[in-house]
């Protein structure tokens, strides 16, 4: 290696900070291509039902526009995911609001508003189902008139995506262990969680500017879509089919992109192909960018879920086994849900050991418009339902939260729910025992407990420990099969060239480093290629916590190659900068060019079996714990966050600056998660599609936010990095109601908390105006309690 | 058409344009300034705001009429002949940008924060900014690059965007 300090573990400049603060970057919406029209979509008004007739008004000039229907479609009328459910354009039968039926273009983008009033459909309604009852409701009473989605070889059943069946051990020895277990409990506890769906809220909207080129003899030759999105292989993958032409023929770039947290992930492919189908069609460049309405009803949010606990404990606070059912509301198409589950259902047992455990997933369909990735992908969701009914188990059987979790962790060497052996050090007592203290909890218990008799103000203090796996799950990664390209320049500079995407995380600013720190150069002397599917190679989607370890890890071992390439044509054992330059313009006026190109290798000692769900679920595990101090004003009915403190552990922090940005940005998110962001539906439509109305947390909304990270380097990622951008949105929610139960004593299992939910909880509970009382409820609504009598 | 003349960080400019079109539109379109964003439309988010006259407006909810004779700045008045305002620089040393979308109208906010108050406390930073929302960072290393820009006093910068 080089005499270079180390990079890895520096904050350097991000390399498109400067771009971003002179306001130079370029957005879809700041780009615009010669003889450019615009495009809009008309959407369905109705949750469920077939297209009776469709009527242009003639006040409108139709001549003048360009119009795609479902026959204009040259290949097949899907927008591919896991399964071809998802209809590119709505053909005859429409499954939720805002459903895409016909697209528009026009060249100037204020004559389209007129002609997407004048399209007139008539629809013949259908039942609709609108929650995860409903839809559970409509399988069990066999009501064919509700069943909205017929199954599919891929795995589903009717109104039923996917399910999952994941044991402890094998599935007989495992319910024979439950069955002895709940006989032998002393206590047995059943609780219930939900979370309502949540908004991705990226500031930029989605957007995409495509293009149609043809041949001589005016045949279909390629087509280029440009946009804001965090996965450019998934929208060359959705347009293969529904132009069906070969992948190279799909060019798809990447702009810079004003946040996604997964609201880019899947959704590309729905306005990439719209785009470039009225391109075909016009002839001309076509732009499509939503405005916040549109934006906000007709796109992807996170899914809704409700976790079902039944849990057997001792009187010494030990698990001794449990069920977990899990589902999750994924509206009218199965899109990614799948794979949300997958994640969801993988992290309900939470960071713990459990001698028997089984949790049932299953992924719902409703007629609200499909739920997508969105930051922590099914993790949140039922890790919100773990801590929370930790707390709660902790209350029934007289523990301290901190107590009963700390008799039943995970530890190095244990083995987790699906059989992963955790070889890994692992210490959660320490973990906590740091997130406790940075946090003062201790000393606050004890002071508010005292402040709080007589006060209006209630405050209170909780927490939440859980584990977030990075990667793609069990055998994702392999099947990934990811490829990433090291360029030496003519410059002496080195390029990196991935597919991964830079939306605000940092993707561009860590890889660079990963890569100079390898080729032991100055950070300056390592670029990021904008991706550009024909230039990058597929190096896996920009998701699931995998840039940093995974494609980290490829670009690491990418630079080590290229520098034995450069030691044997000569570079010295300890190059400088200059060096290195040097040698690489040598190297390039012999040989032409220097690419080293990697590929992803599984590690040999990691097992999954998809079949029975067990294995090794994930290369590695962040593992964190999270204290939320709140106040809850009796007389507002307003709960607030007056202080948070995140403590994980993430291997080797890249870029301290980046990574503490990473964790301050998912924790306000998971505030907003908690306590401010409500979608309000009615028959499958949002109808707060508005920032004026759903409300996430401004600067005024949010506490001081303290990170502390703990380094245990991890051998699967760069340096020993592991994944973050999902873990921070895990621990805020249950954290917070912990916090809220331990101010009021009221056990909230259902998020959002709003001041209308407190109020309505206080004043069924005979306390209308709050005031003095100082609360000690032994009950609530929403869990029932065995007490096991032997 | 209304002929609206205005001076834009500091040009002087003279263009025909409905009176009612969004000063939004205006600054995009007709003077092809794209730093300013478009992220609610409805004065919510901050992400287009801008300074008239020296005061932060959302420049969705200004129609082009009521610039007639103002002073604007935008950002890409804020720089110097390609020199960061240290504005500028203390989001980019700090992390106050990340996904760069909320930036522009966050570094006008700061600028009319710190002309207001030089050395703001942490509740005026709180308050000053709560009109531009940020979905990536949760503010906090926003409030820190607010923090080191209130410690420079560089007189070569001082005033340059009003």
């Amino acid at each position: 290696m080089s005499h270079q300090s180390p990079i890895i573990g520096t904050s350097p400049i991000r390399k498109e900070g400067r771009a971003k603060v002179l306001g130079e970057a370029q957005y879809i919406d700041d780009l615009s291509l010669p003889g450019m029209w615009f495009g809009a979509t008309v959407r369905s008004a109705v949750a469920r039902g077939t297209i009776r007739s469709i009527t242009f008004g003639e006040e409108i000039n139709w001549d003048a526009y360009c119009i795609v229907r479902p026959a204009d479609i040259p290949g097949e009328n899907t927008i591919v995911h896991l399964t071809k459910d998802h209809p590119c354009l709505a053909d005859g039968m429409v499954n939720h609001p805002e459903e895409p039926i016909l697209l528009i273009a026009h060249p100037d983008k204020i004559a389209l508003l007129a002609a997407l009033k004048a399209v007139h459909i008539e629809y013949d309604e259908l039942p609709g189902v609108f929650t995860i009852e409903e839809s559970e409701a409509a399988v069990e009473n066999n009501d064919a008139a509700r069943i909205i989605w017929p199954g599919s070889d891929a795995g589903g059943t009717a109104n039923c995506f996917r399910q999952y069946l994941m044991y402890s051990g094998t599935a007989e020895e495992t319910e024979d262990g439950i069955a002895a277990a709940f006989e032998a409990a002393d206590f047995i506890i059943e609780g219930e969680y939900a979370t309502g769906a949540q908004e991705q809220l990226y500031i930029e909207n989605n957007g995409v500017i495509a293009e149609c080129f043809r041949d001589a003899t005016g045949n279909i030759e390629s087509v280029c879509v440009r946009g804001s999105m965090q996965c450019p292989y998934y929208l060359v993958h959705a347009l293969t089919l529904v132009f069906n032409l070969p992948e190279e023929k799909c060019r798809v770039i990447q702009t810079e992109t004003g946040g996604a947290f997964g609201g880019k992930e899947d959704f590309p492919s729905v306005i990439g192909s719209h785009a470039a189908l009225l391109a075909m069609k016009c002839g001309h460049p076509v732009k499509i960018t939503y405005d916040r309405a549109e934006d906000m009803a007709a796109t992807t949010k996170r899914h809704p879920s409700r976790t079902r606990h039944r849990t057997a404990v001792s009187k010494d606070g030990k698990l001794l086994a449990g069920t977990i059912d899990f589902a999750i509301d994924g509206g009218a198409y199965a899109t990614l849900s799948p794979v949300v589950l997958s994640r969801g259902t993988i992290h309900a047992p939470g960071p713990y050991k459990w001698p028997f455990i089984r949790v049932r997933g299953k992924a719902m369909a409703t007629n609200l418009p499909p739920h997508g990735a969105f930051r922590g992908f099914g993790a949140p969701q039922s890790i919100f339902g773990i801590e929370r009914h930790m707390d709660k188990i902790a209350k029934t059987i007289g523990l301290t939260p901190e107590e009963l979790r700390r008799r039943n962790f995970l530890t190095t060497g244990d083995t987790t729910a699906t059989g992963q052996l955790l070889s890994d050090p692992v210490d959660m007592q320490h973990m906590l025992t740091r997130a406790l203290n940075e946090a003062g909890y201790h000393e606050k218990l004890a002071r508010f407990a005292e402040s709080n008799k007589g006060s209006a103000i209630k405050r209170g203090v909780g927490f939440a420990a859980f584990m977030h796996g990075a990667g793609f799950t069990g055998s994702g990664e392999a099947r990934l099969n990811s490829v990433v390209y090291l360029d030496a320049l003519p410059d002496g500079r080195a390029q990196i060239l991935v597919s991964s995407t830079e939306f605000g995380q940092g993707t561009q600013t860590i890889l660079c480093q990963v890569g100079a720190q390898a080729l032991g150069i100055a950070y300056e002397d390592v670029i990021f290629h904008q991706p550009d599917t024909k230039f990058v190679p597929n190096s896996g989607p920009t998701v699931a916590s995998r840039t940093a370890m995974i494609v980290g890890k490829l670009i690491e071992r990418a630079g080590k190659k290229m520098l034995e390439t450069l030691r044997a044509a000569g570079l010295s054992e300890h190059h400088s900068s200059d060096e290195f330059k040097a040698c690489v313009k040598s190297y390039l006026a012999e040989h032409g060019t220097l690419r080293s190109s990697v590929r992803y290798e599984p590690p040999t000692k990691i097992f999954w079996d998809d079949q029975l769900y067990r294995g090794d679920a994930y290369p590695g595990y962040a593992w964190a714990v999270y204290v939320a101090e709140v106040a809850v004003d009796l007389n507002t009915y307003m709960a607030t966050v007056t202080r948070f403190d995140a403590l994980q552990e993430v291997g080797k922090v890249i870029h301290p600056v980046l990574a503490k940005g990473q964790i301050e940005g998912g924790v306000a998110q998971g505030i907003g998660y908690a306590i401010y962001e409500k979608c309000m539906w009615k028959d499958g439509r949002m109808m707060n599609n508005q920032m004026t109305n759903y409300i996430m947390p401004t600067s005024a909304d949010l506490p001081p936010i303290h990170i502390h990270f703990e380094e245990v380097p991890c051998i699967h990622g760069p340096e020993g990095a592991k994944g973050i951008g999902e873990l921070p949105m895990d621990g805020p929610a249950p954290a917070i109601l912990n916090a809220i139960e331990n101010a009021t004593g009221i056990a909230f299992n259902t998020i959002p908390v709003l001041p209308e939910d407190i109020f309505e909880r206080l004043t069924s509970l005979g306390h209308p105006h709050g005031g003095s009382e100082d609360f000690n409820l032994t009950v609530d609504r929403d869990t029932r309690v065995e007490e096991v009598t032997a | 058409m209304t002929s609206i003349t205005f001076t834009i960080n500091g040009t002087t400019k003279t263009i025909d344009v409905p009176p009612m079109k969004r000063l939004l539109d205006v600054l995009r379109e007709d003077l092809h300034l794209t730093g300013t964003k478009e992220g609610c439309g409805e004065g919510e988010c901050g992400a287009c705001a801008v300074l008239l006259d020296g005061e932060l407006v959302n420049s969705c909810l200004v129609p082009a009429l009521q610039a007639e004779g103002a002073k604007l700045c935008t950002i890409e008045g804020v720089s110097t002949e390609g020199r960061l305002h240290p504005i500028q620089q203390c989001f980019l040393e700090k992390g106050g940008a990340q996904c760069g979308i909320c930036t522009p109208g966050m570094i006008l906010a700061t600028q009319h924060l710190l002309d207001k108050y030089p050395n703001p406390t942490m509740e005026q930073i709180q308050e000053g900014l709560a009109g531009n929302l940020c979905r990536c960072t949760g503010y906090m290393r926003i409030f820190e690059a607010v923090q080191a820009a209130a410690t420079i006093t560089d007189p070569e910068l001082a005033g340059t965007s009003r």
